[in-house]
């Protein structure tokens, strides 16, 4: 069963950004720049209601993808993958749902839980949705030069 | 109303132009999005961006293509600054380049999106963007057939809807009035705290009556541009508490008010009483509320010198006395009172766009930003001019002299006032220091009827009076 390259989960789980590309419904791409976190199995985001219109265009089609590069992160690497899934809006809960991702979150960016604390400076910005995407396909340039065809790994639909 | 200025093809252009690379993305044959980093030569002139075919992909040429520039910069334990992204939308052709040896894509920009905070705020953007929020809770809630409502614990909530840290407003003329009455040998510890209680009630009911009318007004609604200290405290606008539940609260804390007012008035009534609770509640109600609306009509800002000043400390003072009035407290409540109304004064600042457009006349609306910061400073002395006078005069003790220590703080805030005239968040950090510069000169006149209250029991013949 074909599987994400290591590489490019090293860039999912040191990444402090990456472009979130969704399809609005004139067919037309939205790419986005928010943190990826990463839990083994599938790419999380979230988005807070503020900003969500996002959300509306996922609701619409949930075909996106998450593009990835972070050369600071990982060491000046400069490697670039590009994740296309199948995403699902989470909001049972806007207030509390999301930060069940906190752990993975803070460990990525510590200083979200500083910021949680002070929720009430700016309550909106934390009422949340998650975004849960499932990979399909990863394209994945190993220099990050696109001159060169990407590594192309087709993931099958029941592993994710 | 739009979270973001719009921006067209080519400002969107030119915004690309300056980031080192760039991310193609289409959406392919099977309906995802595909991206890839290009580095484009962006040409806003033309309206276009040429970038090398990426090896392996076929860029479409019948649907819309978009490049997305992006900038971030990590701060440890701070978060991120220097936000930024740009996407522009167009469609592309393949070609030669004018060598004639290689293929080059072609967009031609149609459209474009994008944010920089150094444009608009983070806290701008956000504000911009809380109507999107409304609906988005409105749409949960249609689609689940209940009511989902964006939540703030009790104790926030309490603090953000009541604004609560501001009734240091209160408190230091409320206590200075009881430490002067006690200083002229009149003290009830149970009438001082009943006073306290009431006048916190009082100004709570203030302070959300005022959020009520100016979102009835519109007033709050239309400012983008609100700070910790200015703006009101959002809660009906943000749809953590529904306008029905603020006016019942500045109800319910009115009605306590005046509970404990008539009780006072009961127990320690007196004309002068009576003559100040009646105005003060004329002042805090009809601070926004129509028909008076002093705020809407350029005398916010006497008001709440009125209000915060000579009434509560009178008030307090004639409550320990039984009615008795006198020259001192009245002079002391000078210094409070233009100190206070210089807090909402430099408040006003950041909020005179939104202010303005629902004809909210307060002076940094009617006023130049230089003129604005004159008056700072013309009342700022005056505050300071009057203890000096009060002392010279007799009328107030010597060690009322201590408020001069404040001085450096109003200096601060008057050097902060024109280069952060067109940025809240950087005035924000000033309007803290007025806030503390109110609150330490009525600390410091607190400590001086401290010393004059000390002075009495130790040594009753030492006159810390001039003259």
């Amino acid at each position: 069963m074909a599987t994400i390259p290591a590489p490019a989960i090293e860039l999912l789980e040191a990444a402090l950004v990456a472009e979130l590309t969704v399809v609005d419904p004139t067919g037309r791409p939205v790419t986005y720049p928010l943190i990826p976190l990463w839990d083994g199995e599938r790419v999380y985001m979230t988005s807070s209601t503020l900003f969500s219109r996002k959300l509306e265009h996922i609701a619409h089609d949930p075909h996106v993808s998450v593009s990835v590069t972070d050369p600071v992160s990982v060491g000046g690497r400069e490697d670039r993958v590009t994740i296309q899934g199948d995403a699902r809006v989470i909001d049972d809960d806007p207030h509390g749902g999301w930060e069940r991702l906190l752990p993975i979150w803070s460990a990525k960016e510590p200083a979200i839980v500083s910021f949680l604390k002070a929720r009430v400076a700016l309550p909106l910005f934390f009422e949340r949705a998650l975004i849960e995407i499932t990979p399909r396909r990863v394209l994945y340039w190993p220099s990050g030069d696109a001159s060169v065809a990407p590594q192309v790994v087709e993931l099958a639909k029941q592993a994710a | 109303m739009r979270a973001t200025p719009a921006i067209d093809a080519r400002a969107g252009l030119d915004k690309l132009a300056s980031y080192p690379f760039h991310i193609a993305t289409w959406v392919d044959v099977g309906g995802y999005p595909v991206s890839v980093a290009v580095e484009a030569s962006v040409d806003p002139g033309t309206l276009t961006a040429t970038f090398d075919p990426p090896a392996g992909l076929t860029v479409p040429t019948d649907r819309d293509v978009s490049l997305t520039g992006s900038h971030i910069r990590p701060q440890p334990g701070y978060g991120y600054d220097e936000r930024r992204h740009v996407t522009v939308w167009g469609r592309v052709t393949s070609g030669m380049r004018p060598d004639a040896m290689t293929r080059v894509v072609t967009l031609t920009a149609r459209s474009a999106w994008g944010w920089d905070e150094s444009e608009t705020p983070f806290f701008e953007y956000s504000e911009r963007s809380v109507p999107r929020s409304r609906r988005y809770f409105d749409a949960l809630s249609a689609e689940r057939g209940t009511p989902v409502k964006p939540r703030l614990s009790f104790g926030f909530l309490a603090l953000r809807s009541t604004r609560l840290p501001f009734l240091t407003a209160t408190i230091v003329p409320v206590v200075l009035g009881i430490a002067i009455a006690a200083s002229h040998g009149a003290f009830d510890l149970w009438a001082a705290a009943l006073t306290v209680i009431g006048a916190a009630f009082v100004q709570l009911g203030l302070n959300v009556a005022n959020d009520v009318f100016d979102s009835v007004q519109g007033a709050d609604d239309a400012n983008v541009t609100p700070t910790q200290f200015s703006g009101g405290s959002r809660v009906i606008q943000y749809g953590l508490v529904s306008l029905r539940q603020m006016a019942t609260l500045a109800t319910v804390f009115y009605v306590l008010a005046g509970l404990i007012g008539l009780v006072l008035l009961a127990t320690r009534g007196s004309t002068a009483l009576l003559v100040i609770g009646v105005a003060g509640f004329i002042v805090s109600l009809g601070y926004t509320a129509p028909p008076l609306k002093f705020v809407y009509r350029g005398l916010g800002e006497i008001a709440v010198a009125v209000g915060f000043g000579p009434l509560m400390l009178l008030g307090a003072y004639v409550v320990q006395t039984g009615g008795a009035l006198a020259w001192e407290p009245f002079v002391a409540s000078i210094p409070i009172a233009l100190l206070v109304a210089l807090i909402l004064y430099v408040n006003e600042i950041p909020d005179r766009r939104g202010d303005a457009h629902v004809g909210k006349r307060t002076l940094p609306v009617r006023f130049s930003p230089r003129a604005v910061v004159m008056g700072y400073n013309i009342a700022a002395s005056a505050a300071y001019a009057a203890v000096v006078v009060g002392v010279v005069l007799g009328i107030l003790p010597i060690p009322t002299l201590l408020m001069l220590l404040t001085i450096p703080l109003a200096r601060q805030v008057s050097a902060g006032l024109m280069p952060n005239y067109d940025n809240p968040y950087g005035l924000m950090a000033f309007m803290g220091v007025n806030v503390r510069l109110h609150l330490f000169a009525g600390v410091l006149l607190l400590v001086a009827y401290a010393v004059v209250i000390g002075a009495m029991a130790i040594a009753p013949g030492v006159d810390l009076f001039l003259g």
